[in-house]
């Protein structure tokens, strides 16, 4: 049996299988909380320009086309190996989704309340917090998601350029011919990304204001 | 007290200027009404009060201070400011938007829960019923009350008003406008309140603003518009009815005379205008109404001559 073969290897490997999933999370939530925190500031800032937001949106679609195995391919010669480089290159692949979801929920925003805001006197910096972000944070949040179960998967490419992680034993199973360790590899990755996309969206739900949650 | 002084603002591309020398003075506690065709620059002029807007030249003075000097944050705090599409903060409650204002101004919590209760109140809202409840769940009259009441939150001395009832049903625009005037009357309030609805005007206005092409055409009391428009296009604009709405803007008590005997006429209220008057003549095919004064005081009457009288009549000047 494959699943138990995999199994097996997991027990005799303990230490190997726990450093290369620590590794793949590590690797996942450092290139999210980056992309976090890049995506949505730049997105709460396009949102109020037009022609910037333009040319920025426009590259962003255009990153998100480019297949992540080709982002790491095309940083490796630039950056190198290892985890840094992986960080970067995941990082790339987070942005996107995150950057647009941001601009598109802020642009949302009815114009309506946000001429409000400003006629009953709440400052630029008061009608972001107050107002626009949490009015836009569902959309933002559904950004977010999509980017983590990204970065999850991605992740498991880092080990091409030696960033190590989940991706190590799916490589070495593919240049072994040997199915169970490949499968050490593959398993914990896709419930990885499972799980974060379920707890993500329920994180979402929560984010939610509740008037205006589906019912 | 507002006064405006060679307002002037120019939107960039655009091929004439949406104010273009606006001067105007608002007294203290009137209702002015600021009306126009589409573009005439009626809005503009109100966003330039609180400065949404910022002119090219001129002033606005608010009880002696420019505005220009007022940091635009805290002047808009102390300006109230409802919008046709009121914008109610949609993710919080009732109460939370009420008291958005006096939040903004650090209140203190129980005095902020006290004035959320006195507002909803004014406005004619259970605040049991409502402080919890969410925009979504109100109707476009009961969300504009909420707006208003927003509005009022803090106090302010001046109130500006784009077209408030404009989304509403016709039955409840009139109810709000007859609640809201009164409320803002009895509050003292300086309002300048934005519409195109020229009947909205008249009703609520004690000085109505004409204006076309971003400048003034006209500016003085319902009364004095409707007697002497002054010229074609202010005419136009009140509409070839004038001398009805003239007539609905004095009630049947200021043209009724006492009747020596009583007479056999149909009856009409003391309290009814004299246009509902003229309609019920013209319905029963009488040139005369008995009005019944309080029981036990003789009644009057009200004849067509009288009505025709004050219709062609020089306004007199309504002390609201």
């Amino acid at each position: 049996m494959l699943l138990a073969e995999a199994w097996q290897f997991v027990v005799d490997h303990p230490q190997r299988f726990a450093d290369a999933l620590g590794t793949h999370v590590a690797l996942s939530a450092a290139a999210l909380a980056l992309a976090i925190a890049i995506a949505v500031p730049a997105g709460i800032a396009l949102a109020g320009t037009r022609r910037a937001a333009q040319l920025a949106i426009a590259a962003a679609n255009v990153g998100r086309t480019v297949p992540s195995l080709a982002v790491l391919a095309l940083v490796m010669p630039v950056l190198g190996t290892g985890f840094a480089p992986a960080l970067f290159a995941l990082t790339l692949l987070a942005l996107p989704p995150i950057l647009i979801n941001t601009y598109t929920a802020v642009r949302e925003v009815d114009p309506d309340v946000v001429d409000a805001a400003r006629g009953v006197g709440m400052s630029a910096a008061e009608i972001v917090r107050k107002v626009e972000l949490p009015l836009a944070l569902p959309v933002v949040f559904a950004g977010i998601r999509t980017a983590a179960v990204q970065v999850i998967s991605g992740a498991v490419l880092a080990a091409y350029i030696g960033g190590g992680g989940l991706g190590d034993f799916i490589t070495t199973g593919i240049a072994m011919m040997a199915l169970p360790q490949l499968v050490v590899g593959a398993v914990p990755a896709t419930l990885l990304a499972i799980g974060t996309d379920r707890l993500f969206g329920a994180l979402q739900h929560v984010l939610t204001p509740r008037p205006l949650r589906l019912p | 007290m507002i006064v405006i002084d060679a307002l002037v603002k120019r939107f960039p591309g655009a091929a004439c200027p949406a104010v273009d020398g606006l001067t105007l003075t608002v007294a203290k506690g009137e209702v002015c009404v600021l009306i126009g065709p589409s573009g005439c620059g009626k809005t503009t002029t109100m966003r330039l009060l609180n400065r949404m807007i910022e002119p090219d030249s001129g002033t606005v003075t608010l009880d002696g201070r420019d505005v220009a000097t007022v940091e635009p944050v805290a002047l808009r705090r102390h300006i109230g400011y409802v919008i046709q599409q009121v914008g109610l903060f949609p993710h919080w409650t009732i109460a939370d938007n009420v008291a958005t204002v006096p939040r903004l101004l650090r209140w203190d919590e129980t005095k902020i829960a006290a004035r959320i209760d006195e507002l909803l109140s004014l406005v004619g809202m259970d605040p049991a019923t409502y402080r919890e409840r969410f925009p979504r769940e109100l109707s476009g009259g009961q969300k504009q009350r909420v707006g208003v009441a927003r509005a009022l939150a803090a106090d302010p001395p001046v109130m500006l008003m784009d077209e408030p009832f404009g989304a509403l049903d016709p039955i409840t625009r009139t109810r709000l406008q007859d609640e809201f005037l009164r409320i803002l009357h009895r509050l003292a309030k300086t309002v300048v309140f934005v519409t195109h609805d020229i009947d909205e005007a008249i009703r609520i206005g004690d000085r109505i603003a004409i204006m076309r092409d971003g400048t003034l055409v006209q500016y003085d009391a319902p009364e004095a518009i409707l007697h002497a428009p002054a010229d074609a296009f202010v005419e136009a604009f009140v509409g070839a009815d004038r001398a009805l709405k003239r007539l609905a803007l004095a009630v049947v008590a200021d043209a009724a005379v006492p009747a020596g005997v009583a007479a056999a006429a149909p009856p009409i209220a003391a309290t009814a205008n004299l246009r509902d008057a003229l309609a019920r003549m013209l319905a029963l095919g009488v040139d005369a109404l008995r009005v019944d004064g309080p029981a036990g005081s003789p009644p009057s009457v009200l004849t067509l001559a009288a009505i025709r009288a004050r219709a062609g009549a020089a306004p007199v000047v309504i002390d609201r």
